[in-house]
């Protein structure tokens, strides 16, 4: 126990001078140190291997990033350091990490709860469910700031909201008194940094901590950690797959693949001479934004350079998707004879159109109403305005003139683990759309299933397994196939890689456009990436509060961003160029405005603005 | 509030008068005749007809209906048949004891139930965590007349630590409520039990202990508040179970409520008590889950009353 006190009072805050050196001979001044670090996990077929003898440094002030996919270990790394392993499935078989001349890794669970929180704070990936829904956000941080030594409740209150203006949280002194769910992400992750650092813990491990956020979000959230750091001399382990990410913050980069190190060494050295192949492809896979410019075309459009006129053509072809001021309004009912009370407005007056074998793009974050855009396309729920597919109005229709329509659009959702039915055998799920419509039986069924599957880069032998048997990126590429099943003219394509690893999800957006090459789909791809938008459309709108702010071609947009929400957008993206200038803190501006709005509330009508070429602004 | 509680009081008076029709309907379906009852078997064709016009049992369906709910909604619950009293002055001599009956047997349940979930799922996979199971296992399947009658035997009549039957001290609840409550306990252990390892999973349980929390301030400052909330919905629920569980209890211990009235009315047909103590507990159970109901969001504060 001694040790722990005489490690803590040694610690002065260095000067950002001594920082710098440090990082530069690590060893020097090393506060952690872990050592064949060996985590085994039960699995019905035995024990299996997560982390594989690891060892790394941590110096003093140091951010060390640890990057790697889906299933590499790295937050099994971080969980092990912290013995929060998931017992019993879980466990470390060996290995040793030093701290403050202690093996925690030996400690028991008493010892450790006494480097949880003091030596140690961690944040986790999932905002939404690390707070607990029922407590108080005062009640929250006042636990961690009392739980090694006794604090007096108003003690406890007055440095909650200490810490809640530090992590930049407006109006502190109220939030203590709210609940989790009435933050919005962004808050509540300000929050979570705000318990870890409640105890000036030596060590913060932030497992993705802005994988769950917006990027306009990300970019506050990331910049008030180096903010943080830079303040209080603590020493950052940042588990990431996002390699944006690691060039904004790292010092020393770790890369992981199945358990293992597969290279470490500075940031630099990493991104400008990586050593490993592994390594290579990870930054190879990486869309980056910008790395576009000055192409009109989407990356896989076909290599032969168009002729002037052929890359005019789709202008002259009728659309096949013609949206004319669509409105998605939700009442919300209260009352009680439950009259509608508040109205949310979704989507606000809409007007876009999408070419045959076109891909536009709607870009913004979450609660900006372009996956509710997608819905109202294949009438998924109720709208006002005039849709039109394939020339043929959807407004109002039902039964078997309904599914005419659906046949010609269809939909690729976000996360594929939800979306197949885990009963039902892929081939039949992929056959399940034909047999609905009526257009294949028997053999001709089989086959068409069997070409899917080898078009979408799976094999045919595979149509009789399970989809718990297929990995996220085979299974969204079943997705694909039954999205493709009734040929349709259009497919919406709801963030539809964001569930996936960067390698995969590199691999699954070149499959997208090769298809639209062969058979002149188009595409309406909603996503909140900037960098995967640059690199599959054709056009471009840019949503932020249900309505349109910006739209045009691809060029237009990225190369000239004329909206300040698109600038900011584009800005907030993480540049996996660590030559680039980390971004300066900026204080948080306020949260997103609520699209909840009073019954009598009438939206402003935005003047639209052509500034050439087709590039719109609206303000 | 005001208005999500003012919507479900109007809510009541239609579920009322939905049970007050059904149950009449069945009463008058019944193949018995209420008034041969009253006269008794040796009474003239004679006699009886005369009862059966004193009480109105000669007039067409809905009439007596429509008298019966006249009477309700200015607070007559009739008149008993047999015991010549006025049913309102019957339930309510007989209601506190049951009610104290019932209190008894929320306690035992929570208690009972509660402590057998937590530490079952605490010790989930053990012997312990088998033998609880067990016991909830026949707390939900025995039924309540055994269990009664096998307490009332190790513990009074063997080990004469509490009165075999009756009613008035501390001592005579004890046995009834542990009988009522068992079956709920049965049930609130198991919920308990798998809600609580389901909480122990959560986000926010890891971030509790990556504060450095002891285990029992993560136990009972985290854990179980949340575990917790779907046990406050049941519980509702309960006064259902525990209307149908005092006739057989209260007659088992001798316990003068109204379970034992109503069980007397059932036997004899006597219309009026039948359909007052049926009223009273639809009364009960849907007041009961409203009060669920309501303390439901200021558990959890993510419900919002609409």
């Amino acid at each position: 126990m001694k040790s722990w006190d005489a490690g803590r009072e040694s610690r002065v805050p260095l000067p950002l001078s001594e920082l710098i050196s440090s990082m530069n001979k690590p060893q020097q001044d090393t506060l952690l140190s872990v050592r064949n670090l060996v985590t085994q996990v039960a699995t019905p077929q035995g024990a299996k291997i997560v982390v594989d003898r690891l060892s790394f440094d941590l110096g003093r002030g140091e951010t060390l990033c640890i990057a790697g996919e889906s299933g590499s270990g790295k937050s099994m790394t971080a969980l092990s350091l912290m013995q929060l392993l998931p017992k019993p499935m879980a466990r470390v078989a060996s290995g040793e990490a030093i701290l403050n001349g202690q093996n925690i890794l030996a400690l028991s669970e008493g010892q450790m709860r006494q480097v949880r929180g003091r030596h140690i704070g961690m944040i986790f990936q999932e905002p939404m469910t690390s707070l607990n829904p029922v407590l108080t956000v005062g009640r929250q941080l006042a636990e961690a700031i009392a739980a090694h030594k006794p604090v007096s409740a108003a003690e406890a209150r007055r440095k909650a909201k200490d810490l809640l203006d530090q992590v930049q949280i407006s109006d502190a002194a109220r939030r203590l008194d709210q609940y989790p769910h009435e933050l919005s992400g962004g808050m509540r992750q300000r929050v979570m940094i705000a318990i870890a650092l409640a105890q000036s813990p030596q060590i913060l491990i932030a497992d993705e901590p802005t994988t769950a956020l917006d990027v306009t979000v990300q970019s506050q959230i990331l910049a008030l950690i180096r903010k943080l750091q830079a303040e209080n001399g603590v020493s950052v382990i940042l588990i990431t797959h996002d390699m944006g990410v690691v060039a904004e913050m790292a010092d020393h980069v770790l890369v992981m693949n199945r358990g293992r190190e597969v290279e470490s060494g500075p940031l630099k050295r990493i991104f400008e001479t990586p050593a490993d192949t592994y390594t290579k492809d990870l930054l190879a896979a990486v869309p980056r934004l910008g790395e576009m410019t000055g192409t009109t075309q989407p990356k896989r459009a076909p290599a032969a350079p168009k002729k002037p006129e052929a890359a005019a053509k789709p202008d002259a072809m009728a659309p096949v998707v013609d949206v004319e001021n669509l409105v998605v309004r939700f009442d919300i009912k209260g009352g009680i004879l439950q009259r509608p009370i508040k109205r949310v407005h979704a989507v606000e007056g809409v007007t876009f159109q999408i070419k045959p074998g076109e891909t536009l793009s709607l870009v913004g974050e979450s609660g900006c109403g372009k996956s509710t855009t997608g819905k109202a396309l294949l009438n998924l729920i109720p709208w006002r305005g005039n849709i039109r597919v394939g020339g043929k109005e959807t407004a109002g229709l039902t039964g078997p003139e309904r599914k005419q329509v659906l046949r010609d659009i269809q939909m690729i959702f976000q996360d594929p683990y939800a979306s197949l039915d885990p009963r039902m055998r892929v081939g039949d799920l992929v056959a399940e759309p034909l047999v609905i419509h009526g257009l294949a039986s028997g053999s001709e069924l089989t086959d068409r299933v069997e070409y899917l599957f080898r078009r979408t880069g799976l094999s045919a032998d595979q149509m009789k397994r399970y989809p718990h048997e297929f990995s996220g990126g085979q299974r969204q590429r079943i997705c694909i196939a039954r999205a493709l099943s009734l040929s349709p003219k259009v497919i919406v394509a709801d963030e539809s890689v964001a569930a996936l690893d960067v390698s995969i999800q590199a691999q699954v957006l070149d499959l997208l456009q090769d298809i639209q090459n062969e058979t002149g789909i188009s595409y309406l791809f909603i996503s909140h990436d900037m960098a995967v938008v640059e690199q599959i459309s054709h056009r471009v709108a840019v949503m932020y509060m249900g309505r349109f702010v910006e739209s045009g071609t691809r060029a237009q947009v990225f190369e000239n961003p004329q909206h300040p929400y698109t600038k900011r957008l584009m800005e907030a993206v993480p540049v996996a160029d660590p030559d680039r200038p980390r971004k300066a803190f900026v204080p948080a501006d306020g949260e997103l405005p609520s699209p909840v709005k009073d019954l009598s509330y009438v939206p402003p009508v935005l003047t639209r603005q052509d500034i050439g070429g087709g590039h719109t602004v609206w303000s | 509030m005001l208005a999500y509680v003012a919507r479900r009081l109007l809510q009541t008076v239609l579920i009322l008068l939905g049970i007050s029709l059904v149950t009449f309907v069945l009463l008058y379906l019944v193949p018995a005749d209420p008034a041969r009852q009253i006269a008794g078997r040796s009474a003239t064709a004679q006699t009886v007809e005369n009862i059966r016009q004193q009480l109105g049992l000669n007039l067409p369906f809905y009439e007596q209906y429509l008298r019966y709910l006249t009477g309700l909604l200015h607070g007559d619950f009739g008149r008993s048949y047999l015991q010549k009293t006025e049913v309102a002055e019957l339930i309510r001599s007989r209601l506190p004891a049951s009610l104290l009956l019932m209190c008894g047997a929320i306690f035992c349940e929570l208690l009972l139930g509660l402590t057998m979930g937590v530490v079952a799922a605490l010790k989930r996979g053990s012997k312990t965590d088998n033998g609880l199971m067990i016991v909830s296992f026949v707390g939900v399947s025995a039924p309540q007349f055994v269990i009664g009658i096998l307490l009332l035997y190790v513990f009074a009549v063997q080990l004469g630590w509490f009165p075999i039957g009756g009613y008035g001290t501390f001592k005579h609840l004890v046995l009834p409520s542990i009988t009522l409550g068992f079956l709920g306990a049965g049930w609130y252990s198991r919920m308990m039990r798998s809600s609580l390892i389901d909480v122990l999973r959560q986000d926010y349980i890891r971030t509790a202990r990556a504060k450095g929390l002891t285990r029992a301030k993560i136990l009972f400052g985290h854990a179980i508040p949340n575990a917790i909330l779907p046990i406050i919905a049941m519980i509702g629920i309960d006064i259902g179970l525990f209307m149908s569980g005092i006739v057989v209890v209260e007659s088992v211990f001798g316990w003068p409520g109204i379970g034992q009235l109503a069980w007397q009315a059932i036997q004899r047909i006597d219309i009026p008590i039948i359909m007052g103590v049926t009223m009273i507990s639809a009364f009960a159970i849907v007041l009961g889950n409203l009060l669920a109901d309501l303390i439901a969001p200021w558990v959890d504060p993510r419900i919002k009353l609409r």
